[in-house]
């Protein structure tokens, strides 16, 4: 993974020192609230419902185990002593005060961590598939790209105040999009052209939010080196003729509508041949570099441990249901993708205590090369597990909470804080993902209804990315009462979609019943082992409509 | 008087008047000192204003300063206006003059100027700073020093970080 040179210290710790200064301005009262807000949103600090609230850069989601033995020793230091693991990949302390801030910077350094452009109107942190440089269908790895496209966006001159926040996700995979890069600000797919050659097919103007909307392509092969100039076309284009007048239409999504994404691409097409060789056209060198940083580990040369697997799983029933849940296969022979899932039914999705993430980095240490993958969906990765030790982790994280092996299942939800934490939400999430896990308690039923994705957002914000949800449920307030808004039909894959709305929407109580009748028509309409989202796009939204609200 | 902040932090008098855009109908009125004046307004009574010394042009936020290619230098001083601290059109049009259209004069950022705009709009060009009345100029110099390097290429440096690690 990525390591600092002495030029990414300097910036990081100048940086500590600039928002130190903001800061101390900001309790002098030399700047206003209204000064203030920019500043401290460009570094993840939110002022929350109970206290501020601090969102941590974990950049597309890598971390080793001295960064979380850091961040354990932070939420215990000057928080409570847990965090949460958010759906972008990041980490969020809930209760921080303000003037300790510059302090959490300052230990997050020394690791090479920092709070940069994690929320404001900026250029957020470039998440990418979670299972990156270890799966077997992947064009290239993505990650140094990911890298590259986090030291240009970092303190850009040119677009530290746009319109409105920027996401920019990265997907390497052929088969699979587990980065959702349809539904991003810019989605690049890594592609190779019929001349072998490498690049990327870029999306523009998807998003989630008041809006959703499924990104176009507005370019098909964009060459490997010209990844910076492009983008750095694309964002003058938005910083120049993005919406300013209204918070609601001022994502990208708006102005690739209002132009077409034709019109939008001639206009991103005619900035970038001004610019398009300039200096920040990438160099082979300069990839290669940052590659360098990703090169595999230490892998042995071992074959697959499968008899011994599969008397393992013979054995032991639980071992068997994990291991064909949670485990993902690898490129190399021997050894395994392992997600630690965050989901322990009554416990908050994506929360882990100070305890667990020392628990997470000892894992990482013994079983996967002293890194992990922060998820998405909120979960955790030890990407390069041997298949002679699955056994053996399997009893260790068991007691952990780590275990549960519900990965893609109904009850692993994406949740986002919600009314519990957050200032801008207009219902609870976390005890809706609660009440339905409860009431999805028998793991077998569970495995038999295959991958479903339920997703849950507090408000129309979508953190909980409750669009794509083949289930989505959102949070709405009528006239001062929470309900929640059901959408089927959803998915953040190669065939991206946003969901329908069912209708009228529900009272808390009544979301595990509702649930329950989604997917009792489900079970009743599938054929053989087709999953949720194909019934649903085959039978329509009436039969449900019917169930639900008979 | 504002205050104007150069680019290495030093203070000095500002000696220019910004000339607003006048209402629909009414003609400019240009004082008897050095002068900014809307550009498409410099543009359009260009021929009038040669060999007078004392005049510049400002842009505001929506402004294209394409209309000016080929142009801009011709004057001695053009001024970009951030009618809000958080409209970062600014930055788009400052690097456009300088890098694309070549103007190789003073560049002033002007309007809702604060100190911790200052080091982004060194970095895309401008090289003055009317710093907003109620802030402390004396603190502009330490706000523009924050940073010793960045990691992009942009009006200062044609060098991004990645191609000066590689030389």
């Amino acid at each position: 993974m990525y390591v600092y040179d002495e030029h990414d210290r300097q910036i990081a710790a100048e940086r500590v020192t600039q928002f130190r200064d903001q800061t101390e301005r900001a309790l002098a009262g030399e700047l206003s609230e209204e000064e203030f807000l920019p500043l401290r949103l460009q570094n993840g600090l939110y002022v929350q419902r109970l206290a501020p609230m601090l969102r941590i850069c974990v950049p597309y989601g890598m971390l080793r185990s001295d960064q979380l033995r850091r961040l354990a020793r932070i939420t215990r230091d000057y928080d409570k002593g847990y965090a949460h693991f958010t759906t972008r990949q990041n980490v969020q302390l809930n209760w921080p005060a303000l003037e300790d801030v510059p302090d959490i910077l300052s230990e997050l350094a020394e690791v090479e961590m920092h709070a940069n452009q994690t929320s404001g109107n900026c250029i957020r942190n470039t998440t990418t598939d979670q299972f990156s440089g270890v799966q077997v269908d992947e064009v290239v790895d993505p990650r140094p790209y990911c890298e590259i496209i986090r030291q240009w966006s970092t303190f850009h001159p040119e677009f530290a105040f746009l319109p409105r926040k920027f996401k920019v996700a990265v997907n390497a995979s052929e088969n699979t999009d587990r980065a959702a890069i349809q539904v991003h600000d810019i989605g690049l797919q890594m592609v190779r052209n019929d001349q072998g050659e490498l690049g990327y097919r870029v999306h523009v103007g998807g998003g989630l939010g008041r809006t959703p909307m499924v990104g176009p392509v507005i370019r098909e092969f964009l060459p490997e080196l010209d990844l910076l100039t492009y983008l750095e076309a694309v964002l003058r284009v938005y910083n120049r003729y993005g919406r300013r007048d209204n918070k609601f239409k001022a994502r990208i999504k708006i102005l690739v509508k209002a132009l077409t994404p034709e019109g939008f691409a001639e206009k991103v097409e005619s900035e970038w041949a001004h610019i398009k060789d300039s200096p920040t056209r990438l160099t082979r060198e300069a990839i290669e570099r940052i590659q360098g940083y990703f090169t595999e580990p230490a892998y042995e040369a071992m074959d697959n441990a499968s008899e011994r697997l599969a008397s393992q799983r013979f054995e032991n029933r639980r071992f068997d249901q994990w291991l064909s849940h949670n485990v993902d296969s690898h490129k190399k022979p021997g050894y395994a993708i392992v997600t630690l899932t965050m989901k322990k039914t009554g416990t908050p999705p994506g929360d882990v205590s100070d305890t667990q993430l020392e628990q997470i980095a000892e894992l990482a240490e013994a079983f996967s090369f002293g890194e992990v993958r922060v998820t998405h969906q909120q979960n955790v990765v030890l990407a390069d597990v041997r298949q002679d030790q699955l056994f053996e982790l399997w009893q260790q994280i068991e007691p952990m909470g780590f275990a549960t092996a519900n990965l893609n299942t109904l009850t692993d939800v994406i949740c986002c804080p919600g009314g519990d934490y957050c200032a801008l939400a207009n219902a609870k999430s976390i005890p809706v993902a609660e009440s339905i896990q409860r009431r999805f308690d028998d793991m077998d039923f569970l495995y038999d209804l295959g991958d479903i994705d339920l997703n849950i957002s507090g408000c129309m914000n979508a953190c909980g990315h409750h669009h794509v949800g083949n289930i989505g449920v959102l949070g709405v307030d009528k006239k001062g009462a929470e309900f929640y808004q059901v959408s089927l039909g959803g998915s953040s894959h190669h065939d991206a979609t946003i969901g329908k709305i069912l209708g009228p929407s529900f009272a808390q109580d009544d979301m595990p019943e509702v649930i329950a009748k989604i997917i009792d028509v489900y079970v009743n309409n599938r054929k053989d082992e087709e999953p949720f989202l194909e019934t649903y796009r085959r039978i329509g939204i009436e039969p449900f409509k019917e169930r639900v609200y008979a | 008087m504002r205050d104007i902040i150069s680019r290495d932090g030093t203070i000095s008098a500002d000696t220019w008047v910004v000339v607003p855009r006048p209402a629909d109908g009414d003609a400019l009125s240009i004082p008897d000192q050095p002068a900014l004046i809307p550009a498409d307004l410099w543009l359009a009574g260009k021929e009038h204003f040669e060999g007078r010394d004392g005049i510049g042009v400002w842009f505001d936020s929506h402004d294209e300063p394409e209309i000016l290619d080929g142009l801009v230098n011709e004057l001695k001083l053009i001024a970009v206006n951030f009618p809000k601290f958080s409209d970062g059109r600014g930055y788009s049009i400052a690097r456009l003059l300088r890098e694309r259209f070549g103007y190789q004069n003073e560049l002033r950022a002007i309007g809702d100027v604060l100190l911790d705009q200052l080091q982004f709009m060194k970095r895309c060009g401008f090289d003055s700073y009317a710093l907003r009345e109620d802030k402390d100029a004396t603190k502009a110099a330490r706000s523009l020093s924050f940073f010793s390097q960045g990691y992009q290429a942009a009006t200062d440096t044609d060098m991004p970080l990645f191609r000066r690690r590689a030389s």
